[in-house]
C-alpha cells in the first residue's frame, strides 16, 4: 500500500467514526460479506461484523475451520471460488502465510486479507496508524516498540508502514526476540530512523508513543527464563510516570502481565481506544472496495 | 587437443563448470529423470583449471536459453556449449532468470505453497549475484543452498 492509498483510507474512517459510534448508517445496504476465518479471532472478527451491521450490510461465514462445513478437505482454492459466487466481497483469516494471495488469485469478488499466518494483517496496521493519526501523530512519530519484535506479525507490518511517515523508531526488545534484521534494514532504507536497545528506561521519556506486544511462553524453553524475560517488559504506573504527559500507550491485544491493569485507567491508555479505531477503519476499508467512497 | 573424459558428442549441449557434485541436480532442473529419453552423460568431480567440476553433456538437443538459465540457481558459473558436428558453434553463461517457477519449494513450512493447495511455488529473484529468491507468496527470502530445496 502507498503513503496515499493509507492517507485515504484514515481520511475516510474519520468520516465513518460517527456511525463506528453508533448512528445507523447504510452504505452497505444490500452487501453481504463472507467471513471465512480458518484460524479463531475475536477482535479483527467482531469489528469486521460490527463494521458491516452499523452500515447496514449483512455477513455469512464460520469462525473455525471445524464449525464450517468446509472442513471436509475442501482446498481453499476451491472455497474461495465457492464462496465468490455467493457474496460481494470475502474477508479471509489463515493460519499460512500468502493465503490471502493465493485466495485471490480464486476470487472474483474483492478479498480482504484478515492476517494470513505470520504474514501480513493490514487492517490491524491500519488501525494502528489511525490510533497514533487521531491520539498522538504519525508524520514522524517517534515511537517504542516493546516486547516480541521477532514473531509478532503486527510489528512487523507496522514498521514497514511506519517508514512511510518518517517515524523515529525505538526496538525494544530482548537480544533472543529482537526484531529480524533483514526487517530492520528494509525500513532503514525505506527511510526510517531504528534505534535498537533491551530496556524501556532508556527510551520512555522521548517517546510520543508506546507500542506494547505481548511476549509468548512458548518462546522460551526454560520456564524461568520466560518469568524474567516478562517481568522486565512489563509496562507499569511507576515507569509510565517518567513519560511524557502526552505519550500514548497502545497494544494490539490481548494482553496479558505485559501491562499493569493499573495503566488502564491512566490518561496515557489508549489500547481500549485503539482497538474501538478498528470499527472505523474496517469500516472504510469496505466501502472503499464496494466503490461507496471513490 | 585437450582430453575428453567423456566421448565426443556430434551434437548436443554440454554444460560445463557445474559446482562439484551438482550434476545430478542440473538434470533435475532441466527435468531430465529416469524415464527421459535422451542420451546423457555425466562426470563429476573432474580437476579443471578452477579446481573440481561437474559436466553434463545431453546428445541430440540443444536446450533453450529460458530452460538453462534456471540451473544458474545452483551452478551460477556454468557454461553452455551447443555442439554441431563435434565442434563448439555457440558458447554462453547461464544467468539466473527474473522469476523462477515450479523449479523450487518454499523453505518455509508455513507457507501457503507449502500445502496440498493447487499450487506452483513461484519466486522472484530479487538478487542474481549470490542468487536471492523471494517466495511471491509469503516473501520469505532463500539465500543459500538453493540446491536443498529443489522440487
Ligand atoms: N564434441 C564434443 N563432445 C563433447 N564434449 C565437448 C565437445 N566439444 C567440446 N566439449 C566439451 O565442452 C566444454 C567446452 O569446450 P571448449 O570450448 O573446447 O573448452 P573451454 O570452455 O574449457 O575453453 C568442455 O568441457 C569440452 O570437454
Ligand atoms: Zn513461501
Amino acid at each position: 500500500m502507498s503513503k496515499e492509498e493509507i492517507d485515504y483510507i484514515l481520511k475516510v474512517a474519520e468520516k465513518l467514526e460517527p456511525y463506528a459510534r453508533g448512528v445507523q448508517g447504510d452504505l452497505l445496504s444490500g452487501k453481504l460479506f463472507a467471513m471465512l476465518f480458518y484460524e479463531p479471532s475475536t477482535r479483527t472478527r467482531l469489528s469486521f461484523e460490527t463494521a458491516t451491521k452499523r452500515l447496514g450490510g449483512d455477513v455469512i461465514g464460520f469462525s473455525s475451520p471445524e464449525s464450517s462445513s468446509f472442513s471436509k478437505g475442501e482446498s481453499l482454492a476451491d472455497t474461495i471460488r465457492v464462496v465468490s459466487g455467493y457474496a460481494d466481497a470475502i474477508i479471509l483469516r489463515h493460519p499460512k502465510e500468502g493465503a490471502a494471495l493465493f485466495a485471490s488469485q480464486y476470487s472474483t469478488v474483492p478479498l480482504i486479507n484478515a492476517g494470513d499466518g505470520a504474514g501480513h494483517h493490514p487492517t490491524q496496521t491500519l488501525l494502528d496508524l489511525y490510533t497514533l493519526h487521531k491520539e498522538s501523530t504519525l508524520e514522524g512519530v517517534k515511537i517504542a516498540l516493546v516486547g516480541d519484535l521477532k514473531y509478532g506479525r503486527t510489528v512487523h507490518s507496522l514498521v514497514y508502514a511506519l517508514s512511510l511517515y518518517n517515524a523515529k523508531i525505538f526496538l525494544v526488545s530482548p537480544p533472543e526476540l529482537s526484531m529480524p534484521s533483514h526487517v530492520v534494514s528494509d525500513i532503514l532504507e525505506r527511510g526510517a530512523t531504528v534505534h535498537e536497545t533491551t530496556s524501556i528506561e532508556d527510551v520512555i521519556e522521548e517517546v510520543d508513543a508506546i507500542y506494547m506486544t505481548r511476549i509468548q511462553k512458548e518462546r522460551f524453553p526454560d520456564p524461568s527464563e520466560y518469568q524474567r524475560v516478562v517481568g522486565s517488559y512489563r509496562l507499569t504506573q511507576e515507569l509510565l510516570k517518567m513519560a511524557k504527559p502526552t505519550t500514548i500507550v497502545m497494544h494490539p491485544l490481548p494482553r496479558v502481565d505485559e501491562i499493569d491493569p493499573a495503566v488502564d485507567n491512566m490518561p496515557n491508555a489508549k489500547y481500549f481506544q485503539q482497538s474501538f479505531y478498528g470499527v472505523p477503519v474496517r469500516m472504510a476499508v469496505l466501502c472503499i472496495l464496494m466503490g461507496v467512497f471513490d | 587437443m585437450k582430453e575428453l573424459k567423456v566421448k565426443r558428442i556430434e551434437s548436443g549441449t554440454v554444460i560445463d563448470h557445474i559446482p562439484p557434485g551438482q550434476a545430478p541436480n542440473v538434470l533435475k532442473i532441466l527435468g531430465i529423470r529416469g524415464g527421459s529419453k535422451e542420451v546423457v552423460s555425466m562426470v563429476m568431480n573432474v580437476v579443471g583449471k578452477t579446481g573440481k567440476k561437474d559436466i553434463v553433456k545431453i546428445e541430440n538437443r540443444e536446450l533453450a536459453e529460458d530452460e538453462l538459465d534456471q540451473i544458474a540457481l545452483i551452478a551460477p558459473n556454468a557454461t553452455i556449449n551447443i555442439i554441431r558436428d563435434y565442434e563448439v558453434v555457440e558458447k554462453y553463461k547461464v544467468t539466473p532468470p527474473d522469476f523462477v517457477e515450479g523449479v523450487v519449494k518454499c523453505s518455509n513450512p508455513n507457507c501457503i505453497s507449502n500445502t496440498n493447495e493447487p499450487i506452483v511455488p513461484k519466486f522472484l529473484v530479487e538478487r542474481k549475484k549470490p542468487v536471492v529468491l523471494r517466495c511471491m507468496y509469503c516473501e520469505r527470502k532463500i539465500t543459500e543452498d538453493i540446491a536443498k530445496y529443489l522440487m
